[in-house]
């Protein structure tokens, strides 16, 4: 394998591994001040259970999250230089508003959160809390700017093939952020919707008859049951955006290869890009016109339009796009079934009663916003290609000139160390609600009046 | 002063100048914390985490807000240093991953796992600062891959790490007491030594490596003007020594006084640095001025750093004074 493809290969990897745990913390850090401020204005004890457990996954989160991070802001050196060099410019000032108003609010603030509720005064405890949920939206907010620009770039203008910005409103705002800045907060809201349920619903089935417990069911299959329509309305909406301007990649995820009217939606097929064309298609008439441009004659762009004539293929990847695109939405579906029969049966039943089955379909789902949002990002990120930035740059060019047994070494480590890193969070997030599930306070290995109660657990 | 091709370079030098020392300061001794931790006991470990707990993710922001201003100031510089040290801030980058993520494994796994990621937060704490003792002793050879240089490299790697080791153990005379500040007085006085040597090696090397450093040094008048630099390092040096020999005292007076030594230390030597390289960035390749980003792009960054950056240091100081005192007790709880 050549530099570039494992180049390729270790930011993926990288980064996919880096989403999860922001996916994660940038929802969970406004559920925990929502916990926080109902145990201040309540007193009840189930809502301050509930902050103690989740602080602790949003802890370990947290941490994840930011050594990823920096794996990231190295790499963008050491293997893609021609990045920064190229579009520095407009990529840099964003990178550097990221850093310095949301990181430094965040990880600060986090020390006070965890740590500082017995030092500080109430409201200071509960606007730290703020800080850290507002510091991590921030920097949300900046990186899916820098990535929306990377699609749907403009406010710039090329100097000796440099680009320079010309106007910061235009680049901030341009057309492909709001959809995908709400995209993805949804994401995370529902991601952590899922997990809070999921692992109450763990809790439930190994025997907690806690009442914080069937209080987080409830939160966690509520809020599901909320945010999923919203998700789908936009997800339709930053559909019909990419189609404005990323035509390619809406081809590639409706795996049509001729542009034309009445084109099916595909619920199944094996796309062929060496024969241009899908196998063993089950497809709905006129669905895709009828999504895209509501009407059954509809004309929806296909890949051959992104073939030059001397056969340049200028249109990404299909399979990987077209099963990407497959994989979220039908994970989005079985959110929408789960958490809708969910709401049904707490109000028919009530929590308490809610069906073995149920609860187990529900602990299967814990993880379901990853799966979800992995997949959705592959169809963004793969669907830009061959592009890095959108018509500027190629990925091709912006990689570095580096050994590439050095990039397979580094690749090697990085997987193995993910892996190790992914079995023991998951572990450790189910090993953490055992350990609650059985009523007992983490405290409980140490002697009750030790001088240290378990630091930073 | 006008804000232009010449006056921004220098200023977001500064301002990265800035970023690596607090970094190299305020990690420092989150590392050094870490690399003790094979000499100290479990409770003392619960202890020496706690010291540190409330603090190491700001600390390590430091880092990205350095590596983040060679990115978007001097972004070819970026890609020359970072292409050229390839393996070591691999080295580097996961023995941070495995140092941040043993903090918060180590309290929340199953108890039989604490020893293992005790062992993990040593081993991640070892791997970065090898790694960037590494890097440094690369960068003052001129980031250029020969044997005499690797081993150069080896020898600040080391030096690094020792330094670290002192400035954490520092870190622990001040924010413990009774049995732990004794043993971290003693680990002090044994890592005293590679504070001096790393020293001392960066600063004997430096000159000889470029005539053009040289002169900057040893033409007249310079030498005068700076010898205060080498001699106030040497007379630290000498009193750390001195204070450690009667450390701690009664009523825990002076513990400040290694961390606050270690500290200055660590300045001395950075503006020491600094003087020798500019205005280059690369070493004798590439300046600042030919490696920086458009004014128009710096000004925009520069804008929103005078903003935040008192900020920024603004609730840093609130959460230094939060957790001021001696480390202990530790919790998420709050009332119970």
């Amino acid at each position: 394998m050549d530099t570039f493809l494992l180049s390729r290969i270790q930011f993926a990897a990288n980064i996919s591994f880096h989403i999860l745990f922001p996916t994660i913390t940038i929802a969970l850090g406004w559920v925990l001040l929502v916990f926080r401020y109902r145990y201040a204005r309540t007193g009840l004890a189930k809502w301050m259970e509930a902050y103690m457990f989740w602080v602790k996954v949003f802890a370990l989160s947290f941490a994840l999250g930011v050594v990823s991070g920096i794996t990231m802001s190295f790499q963008f050196g050491t293997n893609w230089p021609g990045f920064m060099e190229a579009v520095g410019n407009v990529a840099g000032p964003l990178l550097a508003y990221e850093i310095m108003t949301a990181f430094f609010l965040e990880a600060v603030f986090l020390g006070i959160m965890l740590f500082g509720a017995r030092r500080v005064p109430p409201w200071l405890h509960i606007l730290a809390t703020f800080l850290v949920a507002f510091g991590t939206t921030m920097s949300a907010f900046w990186i899916l700017v820098l990535n929306s620009w990377m699609h749907t770039p403009q406010g710039y203008e090329l100097r000796d093939g440099i680009v320079h910005a010309t106007d910061w409103f235009a680049i901030i705002f341009n057309p492909s952020m709001p959809y995908r800045l709400g995209h993805m907060l949804l994401a995370s809201g529902l991601t952590v919707a899922f997990l809070i349920a999921g692992i109450a619903a763990f809790r439930r089935l190994i025997g907690d008859r806690e009442e914080s417990t069937l209080t987080q069911l409830r939160f966690g299959l509520i809020l599901g049951a909320m945010l999923i329509p919203a998700q789908i309305l936009m997800g339709d909406l930053h559909g019909l955006n990419t189609l404005d301007h990323q035509p390619a990649k809406v081809a590639a995820m409706e795996g049509n290869w001729e542009t034309g009217p009445n084109v099916p939606l595909l619920l199944f097929a094996i796309p062929d890009e060496a024969a241009r064309t899908n196998h063993a298609e089950i497809a709905i008439p006129s669905g895709a016109s009828l999504i895209l441009k509501h009407s059954a004659d509809g004309v929806v762009p296909g890949l051959n339009d992104f073939v030059a004539e001397d056969g340049t293929v200028m249109h990404p990847p299909v399979a990987p796009v077209f099963w990407g695109f497959r994989v979220m939405v039908g994970t989005g579906m079985a959110m929408l079934a789960l958490s809708w029969a969910g709401a049904l049966l707490l109000w028919r039943r009530g929590a308490d009663a809610l069906p073995r089955p149920f609860l187990f379909a529900t602990t299967g789902m814990a993880f379901s916003g990853w799966l979800a949002t992995l997949a959705g990002w592959y169809v963004t990120e793969i669907g830009r290609q061959p592009w890095l930035v959108t018509g500027v740059l190629t990925t091709e060019a912006a990689v570095g000139d580096v050994a590439a047994p050095m990039v397979m070494a580094t690749l090697m480590t990085y997987l193995a160390v993910y892996l190790a890193l992914m079995i023991a969070y998951i572990g450790v997030i189910f090993h953490l609600a055992k350990r609650a599930a059985a009523g007992k306070r983490p405290t409980r290995e140490e002697p009750r009046d030790a001088p240290i109660p378990v630091p930073a657990e | 002063m006008t804000l232009d091709a010449t006056t921004l370079p220098v200023i977001f030098a500064a301002l990265m100048g800035l970023s690596i020392l607090l970094y190299v300061i305020l990690d420092g001794f989150d590392l050094g914390v870490g690399l003790l931790f094979p000499l100290a006991t479990p409770e003392e470990r619960d202890r020496m985490i706690a010291s540190i707990g409330p603090f190491w993710d700001a600390n390590e922001t430091w880092l990205v807000l350095a590596i983040g201003i060679l990115l978007v100031a001097f972004p070819t510089a970026h890609g020359t240093i970072l292409t050229a040290l390839y393996l070591p801030v691999a080295v580097m980058l996961v023995g941070l991953i495995l140092r941040g993520v043993a903090f918060e494994f180590r309290a929340k796994a199953p108890l039989a796992h604490k020893q293992s990621w005790d062992r993990a937060f040593f081993c991640g704490s070892l791997m970065t600062s090898g790694a960037q003792g590494f890097m440094l002793g690369m960068y003052v050879m001129g980031l250029d891959w020969t044997l005499f240089h690797v081993a150069f490299a080896a020898l600040t790697a080391g030096a690094l790490t020792v330094a670290y080791s002192f400035i954490g153990a520092a870190w622990l005379i001040l924010k413990t007491d009774e049995a732990l500040q004794i043993k971290a007085v003693a680990w002090a006085r044994g890592g005293i030594w590679g504070m001096a040597l790393g020293l001392g090696a960066v600063s004997l090397a430096t000159p000889f490596v470029s005539t053009r450093i040289f002169e900057r040094w040893f033409s007249f008048p310079e030498v005068v003007l700076l010898a205060p630099l080498p001699l106030m390092s040497v007379a630290l040096i000498v009193l750390l020594w001195l204070s450690l020999r009667h450390l701690p005292s009664k009523g825990d007076h002076f513990a400040w006084f290694p961390f606050a030594g270690a500290t200055t230390l660590m300045v001395l030597g950075f503006f020491g640095m600094g003087y020798s390289f500019y205005p280059f960035i690369v070493p004798e390749q590439l300046t600042i001025y030919e490696a920086a980003s458009s004014p128009e792009s710096l000004k925009i960054i520069l804008v929103g750093a005078l903003f935040v950056l008192p900020m920024i240091i603004g609730y840093t100081v609130l959460s230094y004074t939060v957790f001021r005192g001696k480390a202990t007790n530790l919790s998420y709880d709050w009332d119970r």
